[in-house]
Formats: structure tokens, C-alpha cells, sequence
């Protein structure tokens, strides 16, 4: 993403330079001052996030609010469910899609075309269609209030089905006949061929499907009831519920919530990036 | 539109058949995300146009009626509302699309600090919708938050943003466009990128200013891009229920000022377990969402550029 202009004149760019870094850097003050609100408010005690005028910074930044977090939440509980739903979601997701799009893109079969229009069209329409249905599924099947029944709708994904196409459909077919010939099976040449080629579909896929799988609301919130199988957006927003005024402990529990993710997003930039260029769709 | 992924680019010359073995061996391949599609999404969608059909009551069963769901629905005042709090969250998020594109043009002409403006503006896309709520519920407070307290330095008594049912529904659409502008830059950097830099090189020899290339250039060679982030940008403001969830609530005096048709569909099949009634808001969400798209592709032949 270096490449810009060399080649266009240098002094004429100084002051397009000039207004262009100061619209961006007021336009990110915007987009981060929240989150500077956040955590100064987390280390204020509850009259200093009340007061008016405000004070910027905590008369001391004391951590007694994160106590409380932790005291009320049971973080390290929900921190589990959501990771073991984010796990089984990515995993079951990149190994169904792989599967099925490779299936799509390397084999012929009467109504491929069809079938594939049929994957994409299902799986993108609005979640809320199949919601109560899926709801009286994982009911029937006794699977509410389990950390599976969080991952289950989406491991089927037409966003990754059609991503892992593309990237299968881009590997030139001479790798498989030459593992072919060297008497490889279908299976054997997806496994061991094809698949870890296709390293930076899968890292995005993984990427983005892990954002939607930690930050999901509606379809955990519906599935689970107890305590024991809340995932964090749930259990946060929970503590809005029953401490909506304590501003000092929702700031601290919603900044330990979106501090992994953040984490993850600051290290795997590329990844993250690739993910939304390909498509902003829903996974 | 999607194949910029791995810049590959779709080698998709047409496919040779896989010598007969292929068909048996290909649907074994797709098996399990059909039998997946079958269980959890073409059954379920059968069985919500079912229950849209019926009357069902909050233990489960239910008789056949016909219309009535639909009919009762387009008769309920709380739905015209629902419908018209997500009309105005999605044309409010829509004005973000003009910003996007203003910032990716900008981020595109700046020399230095791009990677680090990308990461700034695009933190609220990974943080939790929850969070976010939390965060500007607490700054749109009416008495003590910062944003009224920061108008007051102008003399402006601020309204209780959240709480009041005349402007919740546009407070909440100013955090959709703050969230999801990440996104859209994101996708339209990537647009920009894929400008020939000979046109712009060309042009400026030619004498056109940063302005002139912006219109004349940039922007209609962009809006295949535009196109593709303001259809994904309708769909999914269309289903926004997180926000409203966290920073209105229920029990809430601005919740019947601001609930979104996506909230009206929790509240009435999972709440009051209405389910004959919800099968009916979500298959009228989808008509609706395939309207809003099927008029966006319309719509797209008079301004979409295909070079």
C-alpha cells in the first residue's frame, strides 16, 4: 500500500499534506475519544462520574471499580462460553465451508450451479427468518442452555463457502493432477494440497467470523438463560440491567470485554482488513 | 465483487469435469453444509412461513388462520412505528457513506500514517455492539454526560438523548454511523486502491487540482464500491437490535419512540412468545429488505459507474 506518487510535484502537495492529516486526526479524535472516556471514567469513583462539570481525569486513579467488576461478574465463566463458542464456530465453519467449497469449485454434478445459488441465497437472508425455528430445534434437541447450541447456525455460512470457492477456484488445477498421478485421493489432495493454500482465505475467514461469534447478541441471548452459559455481551449487558447507574463499574466491564478482541485486531491488522475488502457480509 | 481477497483475482476458466468420478465424490464434499442448509435453514424458513400462518399460543400449538398475523400486524400501531424508527436508522447510517468516502480519499492522499488511521477509525468495528452501547448511553446522558455538558460551554441545554422518545431513534443512528464507518472505509480504500494511478498522474498533468480528480475521477470510478457498501449498509441497519437493546432498553419511556422492527420481532417471539406473530415480522422484514435491495439495484443503472 506504499506505492503512492513520487513522480508528482512535491511542493504542491505540502499543504493538501497539511489540511488532509488535520481533518484526519480531528475525524480519529472522534473515533477514540470514547473509548479515552471509557477508561478515565472507569478509575473515577461514582460521584466523580457524576459531577458536573465533569473532571477529566480521576482524583485518584483507583481500580476499586474492576473489584467490583470482577466481584459481581463471573468473568472467567463467561470468558469460557465465549471462547468455546468462538472455537467451535470458526472450526466448524472453516472445515464446512472448505469442504463444501471445494466440492464447488472442482467437481461437476448436475445442478452445481443451482445448488450453490441455493447456499448463498439461504444463508443471506436476514438471520430472524429462521431464528424461532432454529430456537424449537435446539429446544427439541435439549440443547438450550449449551455452549454448542451458541455456535451451532453459524458454522453454515455462504460467506465462507463463497470465499473458500474463490480462493480454491484460483489454484491452478496442475497441483491436483500432479498429485493425482501420483495416485493421491480426493480426499488426500484437498487435505494436503489444496487446503493449506489457501492460508490467507482461511486466516481472514477466521478472523472475521471470530468478530461476529464474540460480539453476538441477539441469537445467544435467546438460546441461553442461566448464568453458567451467558457469553460476555450477554453478561454485560445484564450488568447494565441491574446496575444501570453504576457508570464507573459498566465502563471497566465493558473496556475488560472489548480489551481481547482489540488486542487480537491491533495484531492481526492484515487479517482483519483483508476480511471486511472481501466483503463486509455478515458470516 | 468479492474476488479481491488473496489479488489472485478468479481464475475461473470454465471447469473441466473431474473425469465421472467427480459428481459422488463432490457431494460427498458438500454433505454436511447440506444437510446444515436443510436443518437450520430451508426447514426452519418452511416451518416460520408455517407458523407465520397461525395463531399460536405462549405454550406451544396453534390452529391455522390464514392472514390474521399479517393482518393484525399491519394493523398494529407499535409496527408502523418499529417500521419507521428502522427507516430513519438506516437513511441516518446512509449519511455515513458520504463521510466514508471522505475519509478513505483523505487517508488515500496521505503520505505518511495511513496504517495507524486505518487502525484508529476502524476500533468500534471490533469492539462488542454492547460496549459501545454502554459507552454512549453514559455519554448521551442527560444531566451529567459529556455531550450535554460539552454543548453547554455553548450555551445549548441538551436534550436527554436516550431517554427522550422524540430523538432517541437519531441518537442511536449517530453511534450506527460512528460503528460501522470503519467498515465502510475499509471497502472503499480498498475501491481506491484499485484506481489506475496513471489516470490520476494524467489528469494533474493535465492540470486538474485534488478537487477536480476527486469528482471527476475518484469518485466515478469508486461507485461500483459505494454501490456495493450502501446495499450491505441498508441491509444489515435494517436488523439493528443491539444498540437498541443496550442503550434504550426495556422499561425504557423512549423504547416505543425508538424500537426497530428487528427489536419488535424479539420483544413479540421470544418475549411474549407470539411466535405466529414474529414469523410474520420476519418474513415481512425480509420483503422489505428485498425491496430496499431490488431498488437500490435499480436505482444503481443511473449513477454506478462500470468502467
Amino acid at each position: 500500500m506504499g506505492e503512492t506518487v513520487l513522480s508528482r510535484g512535491r511542493a504542491s502537495r505540502r499543504p493538501t499534506q497539511w489540511v488532509t492529516h488535520t481533518a484526519l486526526i480531528l475525524g480519529a479524535f472522534v473515533m477514540v475519544a470514547p473509548f479515552i472516556w471509557q477508561l478515565l471514567t472507569s478509575m473515577k469513583t461514582i460521584p466523580e462520574s457524576r459531577a458536573v462539570p465533569p473532571t477529566l481525569l480521576p482524583g485518584t486513579f483507583n481500580l476499586s471499580s474492576y473489584e467490583r467488576f470482577f466481584d459481581m461478574v463471573p468473568f472467567w465463566g463467561l470468558l469460557a462460553v465465549s471462547l468455546g463458542a468462538l472455537l467451535l464456530r470458526v472450526a466448524g465453519q472453516l472445515l464446512i465451508c472448505a469442504l463444501a467449497a471445494y466440492g464447488f469449485a472442482r467437481f461437476e454434478f448436475r445442478g452445481r450451479n443451482l445448488l450453490f445459488g441455493a447456499f448463498l441465497i439461504m444463508l443471506m437472508a436476514p438471520s430472524q427468518l429462521f431464528i424461532i425455528a432454529q430456537f424449537d430445534l435446539v429446544k427439541g434437541l435439549g440443547m438450550l442452555d449449551t455452549v454448542p447450541a451458541i455456535a451451532l447456525p453459524g458454522i453454515f455460512s455462504a460467506f465462507g463457502t463463497f470465499l473458500m470457492r474463490q480462493a480454491f477456484l484460483a489454484i491452478p488445477r496442475e497441483f491436483e493432477e500432479a498429485a493425482r498421478l501420483d495416485g493421491a485421493g480426493s480426499w488426500r489432495i484437498f487435505w494436503q494440497i489444496m487446503l493449506p493454500m489457501t492460508g490467507p482465505t482461511l486466516a481472514a475467514l477466521t478472523v472475521l467470523t471470530s468478530l461476529y461469534s464474540w460480539n453476538d447478541l441477539l441469537w445467544p441471548l435467546i438460546v441461553t438463560s442461566s448464568k453458567e452459559t451467558m457469553t460476555l455481551p450477554v453478561g454485560l449487558a445484564a450488568l447494565q440491567g441491574q446496575y444501570g447507574t453504576d457508570y464507573p463499574l459498566l465502563m471497566a466491564g465493558s473496556f475488560i470485554v472489548s480489551l481481547p478482541l482489540i488486542i487480537i485486531f491491533v495484531a492481526l491488522q492484515r487479517q482483519f482488513f483483508a476480511g471486511i475488502a472481501s466483503s463486509g457480509l455478515k458470516g | 465483487m468479492t474476488s479481491t481477497l488473496s489479488g489472485r483475482g478468479a481464475n475461473t476458466r470454465p471447469a473441466r469435469p473431474a473425469r465421472r468420478r467427480g459428481a459422488a465424490v463432490g457431494l460427498l464434499f458438500i454433505a454436511p453444509a447440506f444437510i446444515g442448509l436443510l436443518a437450520l435453514y430451508l426447514i426452519p424458513l418452511v416451518r416460520t412461513v408455517v407458523l407465520s400462518l397461525m395463531e399460536t399460543g405462549p405454550f406451544g400449538g396453534g390452529k391455522f388462520t390464514g392472514l390474521s398475523n399479517y393482518e393484525a400486524l399491519l394493523g398494529d400501531e407499535a409496527f408502523w412505528h418499529a417500521l419507521r424508527n428502522s427507516a430513519i436508522y438506516t437513511a441516518i447510517v446512509l449519511i455515513g457513506i458520504p463521510l466514508a468516502i471522505l475519509v478513505s480519499a483523505l487517508i488515500n492522499n496521505a503520505r505518511r500514517g495511513r496504517a495507524i488511521y486505518r487502525v484508529l477509525y476502524f476500533l468500534p468495528v471490533v469492539t462488542l455492539p454492547v460496549a459501545v452501547g454502554m459507552v454512549w448511553r453514559y455519554i448521551y446522558n442527560g444531566d451529567f454526560g459529556l455531550l450535554n455538558q460539552f454543548l453547554g460551554l455553548f450555551g445549548i441545554d441538551g436534550p436527554s438523548w436516550v431517554a427522550d422518545p422524540q430523538v432517541a431513534i437519531f441518537a442511536v443512528a449517530i453511534v450506527g454511523i460512528w460503528m460501522t464507518l470503519g467498515t465502510n472505509i475499509i471497502i472503499l480504500g480498498a475501491g481506491m486502491q484499485g484506481i489506475p494511478e496513471e489516470l490520476m498522474e494524467a489528469s494533474s498533468l493535465d492540470g486538474a487540482g485534488p478537487v477536480r480528480q476527486f469528482f471527476g475521477i475518484t469518485l466515478p470510478l469508486l461507485s461500483p464500491s459505494i454501490f456495493f457498501v450502501s446495499v450491505l449498509s441498508v441491509i444489515s441497519s435494517l436488523q439493528m437490535f443491539d444498540l437498541i437493546y443496550v442503550m434504550i432498553g426495556r422499561g425504557s419511556p423512549a423504547l416505543d419512540g425508538s424500537k426497530t422492527i428487528v427489536f419488535l420481532f424479539y420483544q413479540k417471539a421470544f418475549i411474549e412468545n407470539d411466535q405466529g406473530f414474529g414469523a410474520a415480522i420476519a418474513i415481512v422484514l425480509l420483503m422489505i429488505i428485498m425491496a430496499a435491495t431490488a431498488i437500490q439495484f435499480r436505482l444503481q443503472r443511473r449513477w454506478v459507474f462500470y468502467g
